[in-house]
């Protein structure tokens, strides 16, 4: 049985006020090396399926990866039975209603480990090269197909494909002394282009043959967009409106409410998610499987529109459920699973030969929050800390820990370089697709040495 | 203690048949090595929010992965579609992954040898939490709710409780059929308490350690009642307690923020695969490389740390681990000497151990077994030493409770670790709370400067869930017994301070 057909015999035999089915499936290949060989590798085959039942404003969720259709009929007991015992939903709205799409006829395009057929020959040839030039190679190639179905009691019938994976390569000396990094965001793995990361891979560690020892402080640092996109993220997954509103965040105003409409960055600081941006397509419709503090059951289907977090600087939207919109009489506002942070500023290069002083930092890593209040976050540079001094690269330096706010950091993004797709060093393993530029930030906390190289 | 039996909706599943076909079809396509893995992990997640709840949500997930070693290559596949048949075809699948990535591979896989057993495990626990109604867990967290927005003191409160009951099949090429169960739970509460005239804010945590234990860990041996008693007070105390001057302090930690040090600075760096440059790329390496073995003073010589599998209600406790070897019990670190690693079967063999002592475990069947880590516990001292004791020979230091943020290098050396609560000593006393407290050091520094640990009676075991490694990423539930622990002159910043500019 089609998992469409599926969905529809469990709304048929639902006897709930309302039912709401998900299904998730998902066709994975991946594949690990360290010290120029392979470690681990495989393909996966995935699937999971939600149904939510509510009984007079209760909620009852069942989730389950293994519904043959004789337990359909136990499955939707079982979440109509879990209504039962529950108080009412805080949470409870009508559900969204009778909207459909193309993408609910559609199928789950499988792939398998031949997904990386030119890549392995290519990353091979590449480890020759690494082997003759002292070079250790380590890294991930991941590629993923997915689908979500939506089918709800009021009518919707939504799907949604996707394509997602990514590369990310770390080139290290023999003795682990000098270290670089890249990474790369894909929604076809046809765009890998590994002959030109490695390129990159190996101008870094040229820059590192020179080796510089810098004591803690503060520095004027220019971030590259993995590092500026893992600060952002913490900002995003932060940009909660009812924690703001009950003064739990940095997003908060003292006396109540929160910083909408405040100017916490420079002019030129915009960012936003949009669902249909060309080459960062995500789901354009919410999927919740249980409600959390940020979407509610009652968000699925609900339309991921263009949304601007912040508009030349002014704090623009927060992230709102239906539920709370409604309490706090304002517009819902999805989480939506990309972020741009446009710019159409100088290159890289051109960043660094303005510069008079300052680190040059890859990406960061363990990043972690220290204080809500200010959104302190701790985390460590790696693979790459540059010196530039009088308008070039002078060497690498130690890894330092830091102590940095993603807000005082916007705040102080005093030159935006131009945006480009990247991955989040740390972060990309939950949130892939990203654009960023490279940011010039005139004061950052460097609070300790780090002796990792 | 009794051990309940196997589940029975669980044995009642197919899962001899798909390993027999899924073997055979191995045995054909003259594998050197193969094994089969089902699991069914059973999970529940509730989210109660200033007495609403938030979110029920109950699942089960069923899949199975099959391993193989083809011409020196590792392949793997797996899949959520149970048949005899899909295991057939998911060997077929693996074989493709083996042959497919075989250009890169430089080194033939080998693997140490092990026994093979015909055995059942069942961790220890008295009440199977999926056996508990709902209503019940509901009404437990509602009243933990009241007790603390009644004190006034604060005004939010989060309670986050997660229950799993995992049962794992294993058999092997060799011979070997393996069915274990456990079952885990962590619950805390988060009290938040809010100054709205000023905008400040802070948060405190209930005590409760993750646990290898059924409900009766919730219904009748920890006291959260006691916790959502003390804790708003407490938080109120502390939001009004003075702001720590940063500089060099002795630290007395308590087990239940040591754990999460000894975690992060002990456990990952003693994993042989990050010593050998596995998750160079990811999770990082390791300072403690393999030369350092026998040799690299860790520690003061007070440290004994020792990694198993076999505490009871650990949270890495097993019968046995997803490669099908038998738990065991070793020394890590002794008499503050690096002595031993985490290993796997294949890095035992590569590295002349021998065997493996255990390490490899899998987060989901759809996912490859890692090293990982076991519980990785700093024994308590032979003079029974209290916490008393050991504040009493502090002139000017601080008592660290709980853990909070956390965070360190890919090498391991540097570590900044935050808590939830700080008490000031001075004169062998305590005066008070501060805030805005974290601790900085570099591992050896930091544990060459333990002048002494507690006894059994300060000893805790604690941990965590969600344990995070590997590359597609995989979680793992850990525990780390610790006793209170004495540290000489740790530099302490002042967060506050961190976040201003210069």
């Amino acid at each position: 049985m089609k998992i469409q057909d599926t969905m529809e015999k469990i709304l048929q035999l639902s006897k709930a006020d309302e039912c709401i089915v998900i299904s998730e499936e998902s066709s994975n290949a991946n594949v690990r090396w360290a010290n120029n060989t392979t470690t681990t590798n495989g393909v996966a085959e995935a699937r999971k399926l939600h149904v939510i039942s509510t009984k007079n404003k209760r909620v009852g969720v069942v989730g389950r990866t293994y519904f043959p259709d004789d337990q359909l009929e136990d499955l939707v007991r079982e979440s109509e039975a879990a209504c039962e015992d529950k108080p009412e939903a805080e949470d409870y709205a009508p559900l969204i209603e009778g909207i459909s799409n193309d993408g609910w006829s559609e199928s789950l395009d499988r792939i398998g480990i031949e997904v990386f057929s030119n890549f392995a020959p290519e990353l091979a040839q590449v480890f020759k090269e690494a082997e003759s030039s002292d070079t250790k190679l380590f890294g991930f190639a991941d590629h993923s197909t997915s689908a979500v179905y939506l089918a709800t009691s009021s009518g919707m019938r939504l799907g949604h494909m996707q394509g997602e994976g990514k590369l990310e390569v770390n080139a290290k000396s023999s003795d682990y002394s000098r270290s670089s990094w890249v990474g790369q965001a894909t929604s076809t793995f046809r765009d890998i282009d590994l002959s030109r990361h490695y390129e990159r891979l190996q101008q870094r560690l040229g820059w590192a043959e020179k080796k510089l020892d810098l004591d803690p402080g503060h520095y004027e640092v220019l971030l590259e967009p993995s590092a500026v996109t893992d600060m952002l993220l913490y900002s995003y997954w932060t940009s909660l409106a009812r924690d703001a509103d009950e003064g739990r965040t940095v997003f908060s105003k003292p006396g109540g409410g929160n910083r909408k409409g405040e100017q916490l960055y420079p002019d030129h600081v915009t960012i936003y998610s949009d669902p249909s941006e060309p080459g960062f397509e995500v789901s354009p419709f919410q999927v919740v499987p249980t409600s959390n503090s940020q979407a509610s059951v009652f968000d699925n289907g609900l339309a991921c529109d263009r949304t601007e977090w912040v508009s030349r600087g002014v704090l623009q939207n927060l992230v709102t459920p239906r539920y709370w919109a409604d309490k706090t009489e304002g517009p819902a506002v999805p989480f939506i699973d990309n972020l741009i942070f446009p710019s159409n500023g100088p290159s890289l290069d051109d960043m660094i030969s303005s510069t008079r002083r300052a680190l040059l930092v890859t990406c960061l890593w363990y990043i972690r929050e220290v204080d809500p209040q200010t959104l302190l976050l701790t985390g460590l540079t790696r693979d790459g800390v540059f010196l530039v001094e009088d308008g070039e690269v002078k060497g690498a330096v130690n890894n330092f820990r830091f102590n940095m706010s993603p807000v005082g950091m916007l705040a102080q993004a005093h030159e935006l370089g131009a945006s480009e797709p990247t991955l989040a060093r740390e972060f990309g393993d939950y949130f892939t697709f990203a654009k960023a530029p490279p940011v010039r930030v005139a004061d950052w906390n460097m609070s300790s040495v780090s002796q990792a190289t | 203690m009794a051990r309940p039996d196997i589940d029975q909706s669980f044995a009642d599943l197919s899962y001899e048949a798909m390993a027999d076909a899924a073997l055979s079809k191995a045995q054909s396509l003259n594998v050197s090595y193969a094994d089969f893995r089902f699991e069914r992990l059973k999970g529940q997640l509730i989210n109660m929010r200033d007495l609403q709840l938030e979110g029920l949500v109950t699942s089960e997930s069923l899949g199975f992965a099959v391993r193989l070693v083809k011409d020196g290559s590792w392949g793997f596949a797996a899949s959520v579609e149970l048949s005899p048949e899909a295991a057939a075809r998911a060997v077929e699948q693996a074989t493709d992954v083996a042959r497919t990535l075989s250009s890169l591979n430089s080194e033939p896989v080998e693997l140490a040898d092990e026994p093979t057993y015909e055995d059942s495990f069942v961790s220890s626990y008295d009440i199977d939490p999926f056996s508990v109604p709902d209503e019940e867990k509901v009404s437990f967290l509602k009243g933990i709710n009241e007790k603390v927005l009644a004190s006034k003191k604060a005004d939010h409160v989060d309670f986050a409780l997660s229950q799993v009951l995992e049962n794992k099949f294993f058999a092997s090429l060799s011979g070997s059929k393996i069915t274990q169960q456990r079952v885990r739970l962590q619950g805390n509460f988060d009290a938040v308490r809010v100054d709205k005239d000023s905008g400040a804010f802070d948060t405190m945590r209930s005590n409760a350690v993750p646990v290898g234990k059924g409900w009766e860990y919730i219904s009748s041996e920890y006291d959260f009642m006691a916790d959502a008693e003390e804790i708003p007070s407490l938080l109120e105390e502390k939001m009004a307690s003075k702001s720590v001057d940063p500089g060099p302090y002795d630290l007395v930690i308590d087990p239940t923020n040591l754990w999460l040090t000894i975690h992060e600075s002990i456990g990952h760096a003693t994993e042989l695969d990050r010593a050998l440059g596995y998750e160079a790329a990811y999770a990082g390496t390791s300072f403690a490389t393999i030369d350092n073995l026998g040799k690299l003073q860790y520690g003061s010589p007070v440290m004994h740390v020792t990694g198993d599998r076999l505490a009871e209600n650990g949270l890495a406790s097993v019968g046995y681990d997803d490669e099908g070897v038998a738990a065991q019990q070793w020394d890590i670190i002794k008499d503050g000497v690096l002595v031993g690693y985490q290993l796997n079967r294949q890095m035992a063999e590569k590295q002349g151990f021998g065997r493996s002592n255990g390490c490899a475990f899998a987060d989901s069947p759809l996912h490859v077994p890692l090293q990982r880590m076991p519980n990785v516990s700093l024994q308590p001292g032979q003079k029974n030493l209290s916490l008393d004791d050991l504040i009493d020979g502090v002139d000017r230091g601080i008592y660290i409770v709980g853990d909070k943020s956390w965070s360190i290098d890919m090498q391991r050396y540097n570590f900044q670790f935050t808590g939830q609560r700080f008490y000031e000593i001075r004169s062998g006393k305590i005066i008070g709370q501060l805030k805005d407290v974290a601790y900085q050091a570099t591992t050896t520094d930091f544990w060459n400067s333990m002048e002494a640990v507690g006894g059994p009676s300060t000893y805790l075991l604690g941990g965590a869930f969600n344990c995070g490694k590997g590359q597609p990423g995989q979680i793992a539930p850990v525990s780390h017994g610790a006793p209170v622990a004495l540290f000489r002159q740790i530099n302490v910043l002042n967060t506050t301070h961190e976040g201003g500019s210069s």
